[in-house]
Formats: C-alpha cells, sequence, structure tokens
C-alpha cells in the first residue's frame, strides 16, 4: 500500500470514525439535559422562562462539541491538506 | 463543493476579492440599516403607530427584557451592542430563503469576527462598570493561582462562540447541498426549514452567551454584611 492510499484510506475511516463518536456522546449528554429540564418543568411550571432559557444555552454548549467533531470530519474529507499535497504531486508528475 | 462563500467570488482586481462573505454582509447591513431608517423617521407615541413601529417595538422590547433577565440591570446601556449582534446573525439564517444567498456566518471569518467584538467588549463594559484597577482583580479571584486558568477561560470561550456559529451554519448550507443531488425537491425542504430553526437558536445563543459574559464581567460584587449590626427580629 503507497503513501497515497494510506493517507485516504486513513482520512476516510477517521472523518466516519469522528462523526461517529462525536454524535454520539453529545446526544447522551443532551438527552439527560432534557430528561432533568423536564423533570423541574413538571415540578415548577412558573419557572419555565427561566429553565427553557437555560436549558437551551445548556444544550448549546454541549452541541458545541459535536460541531467541532463535524468540523473536523469535514476538513478531512473536503480540504485535507494531505490529499491536497499528494494530489499537487500527481497532478506535477503527470505534468511532467 | 463550496465550504463557504468566501469561495464564490464575484470580481476580483489583483489582492482584493469581492467575495460572497462581504458582498452579503454589505446587503444584509443595507437592509437593516436602511428599513430602521425609513421605519423610524416618524415615530408616534400615541395608541395609534404604524405596523412596522410595533413590529420594531416588540423586537426591541423582547431583547431588552432577555437581557435583563440574563442578570444585567441596566439593559439599555447593552442594548446597542447585544441587540445588533442578535438582528444581524438571525437575519443572516432568515435570508436562506433567498435563492441564491449564502449566509456569511457561514465563513469562519465572519464568526471570528463577531466573537472578537464579544472578546473585546467584555473588558470594556466590565472596565466601565468596575474601573481598570476592578476589572483586573476579578482575574486573579478566588486565588492568584487562578489567572492563567481565567485567562486561557475567556480565550476558548471566544473561540467556541466563533467555532459553534460556523460549524451550525455550514452544516446547514452544506446538508442542503449534499442533499440536493441525492434526493431533490422534498427532503432538501425539510432540511432548509431546520436550518431556519437552527439559524435563530444559534442566533439567539449567541447573544444569550455574550451577555451572560457581560454579566460576569460586570456583575458588582456586593459586600459583606456588618457582623456588628443586630439581626432582624424574628416574627
Amino acid at each position: 500500500m503507497d503513501s497515497s492510499t494510506l493517507i485516504a484510506v486513513a482520512s476516510i475511516a477517521t472523518a466516519g470514525l469522528t462523526t461517529g463518536i462525536g454524535c454520539m456522546c453529545p446526544a447522551l449528554g443532551e438527552g439527560r439535559a432534557v430528561a432533568t429540564a423536564l423533570t423541574s418543568l413538571a415540578q415548577q411550571p412558573d419557572a419555565s422562562a427561566t429553565i427553557t432559557r437555560t436549558l437551551f444555552v445548556g444544550l448549546a454548549m454541549i452541541e458545541s462539541t459535536a460541531i467541532y467533531c463535524f468540523v473536523v470530519s469535514m476538513i478531512l474529507i473536503f480540504a485535507n491538506p494531505f490529499w491536497n499535497h499528494v494530489i499537487a504531486g500527481a497532478t506535477q508528475a503527470a505534468g511532467k | 463543493m463550496r465550504l463557504s462563500p468566501d469561495q464564490l467570488i464575484f470580481w476580483q482586481h489583483g489582492v482584493f476579492k469581492l467575495n460572497g462573505t462581504i458582498a452579503f454582509t454589505w446587503g444584509l447591513m443595507l437592509v437593516l440599516v436602511v428599513g430602521s431608517k425609513l421605519i423610524t423617521r416618524k415615530l408616534s407615541t400615541e395608541l395609534k403607530r404604524s405596523r412596522w413601529q410595533n413590529l420594531l417595538e416588540i423586537i426591541v422590547t423582547a431583547i431588552e427584557k432577555q437581557i435583563e433577565e440574563v442578570g444585567l440591570p441596566h439593559p439599555e446601556k447593552y442594548l446597542g451592542f447585544l441587540g445588533t449582534l442578535f438582528l444581524f446573525v438571525a437575519l443572516a439564517a432568515v435570508c436562506t430563503v433567498i435563492p441564491g444567498y449564502a449566509p456569511p456566518t457561514g465563513s469562519l471569518s465572519t464568526t471570528a469576527s463577531l466573537a472578537l467584538c464579544v472578546f473585546v467588549a467584555v473588558p470594556m463594559f466590565g472596565i466601565e462598570q468596575q474601573g481598570l484597577g476592578g476589572y483586573l482583580k476579578t482575574y486573579v479571584q478566588p486565588t492568584v493561582i487562578m489567572l492563567p486558568f481565567n485567562f486561557i477561560s475567556e480565550l476558548s470561550r471566544t473561540l467556541a462562540l466563533a467555532v459553534r456559529l460556523f460549524g451550525n451554519m455550514m452544516s446547514g448550507a452544506m446538508i442542503i447541498a449534499i442533499l440536493l443531488t441525492i434526493t431533490p425537491y422534498v427532503f432538501p425542504l425539510v432540511m432548509t426549514v431546520l436550518g431556519l430553526l437552527t439559524g435563530m437558536v444559534q442566533a439567539y445563543i449567541f447573544t444569550i452567551l455574550a451577555a451572560v459574559y457581560i454579566a460576569a464581567a460586570t456583575r458588582v460584587r456586593k459586600p459583606k454584611p456588618d457582623s456588628r449590626v443586630a439581626p432582624a427580629p424574628g416574627h
């Protein structure tokens, strides 16, 4: 397996793994957050504005870790510097 | 595959590029400024007022109430900054319904500059409220050892603000683009609606987080109660 194939395989596999694990764990965290928020809403419905707002802010913070994993996956697939280097080398070799 | 409106170039002259981010940002600024100027030309304080003035009043009072609920006692001081943040990010998301438009917040440059504005504004409001010495003292609370950690947390939450907004807007645009090549007509429409919803939520989150950071910086520490004063008599 030459280096360009290795780079391609490693990029694709890592991108898939990053998105897979990176979407599972924040989803678990968000599920727990929403469950606790629902419990407290049922106990104190008159504080619903504060609880809802705090819930959204907390969800956004948890979501941002999933977004980090998504951005890394996108970089690996679409803006991969190692793959661009390989492509530039191949274009140069073909042009000579 | 276009990752961001940065790569959509309308005009180029040497080093200077007019790309999609700049063009759409200026378009949004034009809409906001010209729209507000036209609506606020003849403001009325009686019961009879134009619909547009009513709309603006609803928006402004809602933002003011949210800022106050977060814990900032005089919301009108921060309304200019936080309100503009919210309106810009929300309008950038809502205008996705216009064909040919790409939200400028889908480019890391825009979100990084918005996050830098917040990074600069927090110490500004803090120093205005507590004075330079008082604000710098918050960095060494509760102990001096916390100084590097407080500083790092300031930097990292600015970075998180930028990447959160960028990731959400870029992922919305990218999902729609990918789905258009697979299953046109119905599914991309559903994803566009979802993109609108997440855009509005992200605008709200950005503003509320900025308000929370400003509130943390401008919180006046209450002096400890005097222990010599006798406690109030019980009922």
